[in-house]
């Protein structure tokens, strides 16, 4: 078998040369260029924001206090949407939760 | 059939049609549910046929088989953890779905049905679930701590649960929103500029020397489009694994 490890070894080597291998660190499902980037953080922000109005919608029609829930539960949604783009860009793993 | 009358009509290609006659009909079943039939058959046929061989140095199909196959189970092991291995089957399934019919759209005639958002929304609305249910199946009352992270002040948690709560749902909606509107925006610029290479050629010897400009939009559009097939494939199905790292770990 310690030829065949060699053999792992040495492709390794080459793959790494020849830049075939992705960087281990850019492997987290992060958007890399500048489209992707707009486009991530826009789909975060925009369905942080459905979520919240049809929330706020629901609960006002069920409690009858329309318009008041859809407005606090709208400012809600926005600022979750801030916090699901700081989620995207924040390092994972530690104390902040992902 | 997109430049009749002189009118774009790029959004026609997403209508849904019966197929297999009346039968078809009865049942609702169009081709949207034809192509991922096609497309089940096509992932089980190359699992199945490619791994018959089982052989030592693979041949072209047993290489692709093993490279999916790594490929998802380093994906799922590096966010998830060495315990995340009994999700592997169910990320594979999204993962290689999700591929081969962004991939197949891609060809002539055929149809994309991850176009549509009925069926992202579903497949995410799965891993909605299942992320939920393994949170508390593992961690019981203790998975609602989620919602109100430790060592924040008790006065702010009617500020930060409801907040908390909408961003946790909001986790199906952008994974769908995101898979659908590539999907869509891709193909209607396709579909645009081919239009614009049939309207231009119909304009005499001058348009078809025009028409070779759209010509090459498009042919770089195609390139650009199965980047972005692979690319959101990958995206969502990097995104049920790191779900999953928090219903397993929560946090």
């Amino acid at each position: 078998m310690a030829e065949q490890d060699n053999f792992e070894d040495r492709l390794r080597q080459a793959r790494a040369r020849q830049g075939l291998d992705i960087a281990p660190e850019k492997r987290d499902g992060k958007p890399t260029s500048p489209y992707g980037v707009g486009f991530r953080a826009g789909v975060e922000v925009v369905s942080a924001l459905i979520v919240g109005i049809a929330l706020g919608a629901i609960l006002d029609r069920w409690l009858g206090t329309w318009p008041w829930l859809f407005l606090v539960f709208f400012l809600m949604g926005g600022v979750a949407g801030v916090l699901n783009v700081y989620r995207l860009f924040s390092p994972r793993g530690g104390a902040k939760p992902r | 059939m997109a430049a009749e009358g002189n009118a774009i009509d790029a959004l026609s290609q997403f209508a849904l049609t019966p197929v297999l006659g009346p039968v078809g009909r009865a049942i609702g079943f169009s081709q949207s549910n034809l192509h991922m039939v096609i497309v089940a058959g096509l992932i089980i046929a190359l699992l199945t046929y490619g791994m018959r061989a089982r052989a030592v140095i693979p041949g072209r199909l047993q290489a692709t088989a093993e490279m999916l196959y790594e490929f998802v189970r380093n994906l799922v092991v590096g966010q998830v953890g060495e315990e995340g291995k009994r999700f592997f089957p169910f990320v594979f399934t999204l993962f290689t779905f999700v591929l081969f019919g962004n991939m197949f759209g891609l060809l002539p005639y055929a149809f994309t049905f991850t176009s549509h958002i009925a069926v992202t929304f579903a497949l995410a609305a799965i891993v909605f679930v299942l992320i939920t249910v393994v949170g508390l199946a593992i961690h019981g009352k203790h998975w609602f701590s989620y919602f109100f992270p430790e060592g924040a002040p008790i006065v702010l948690a009617p500020l930060i649960i409801p907040i908390e709560i909408i961003s946790y749902l909001s986790r199906p909606v952008s994974l769908s929103v995101r898979l659908f509107a590539n999907m869509v925006a891709g193909h209607v610029m396709l579909k645009v500029f081919a239009t614009f290479v049939v309207m231009l050629g119909s304009a005499g010897a001058l348009g078809i020397a025009g028409s070779t400009a759209p010509l090459a939009i498009n042919i770089a559009l195609v390139g650009f489009e199965v980047l972005v097939a692979f690319l959101q494939a990958y995206v969502f199905a990097i995104l049920t694994s790191i779900y999953l790292h928090d219903a397993v770990h929560l946090h």
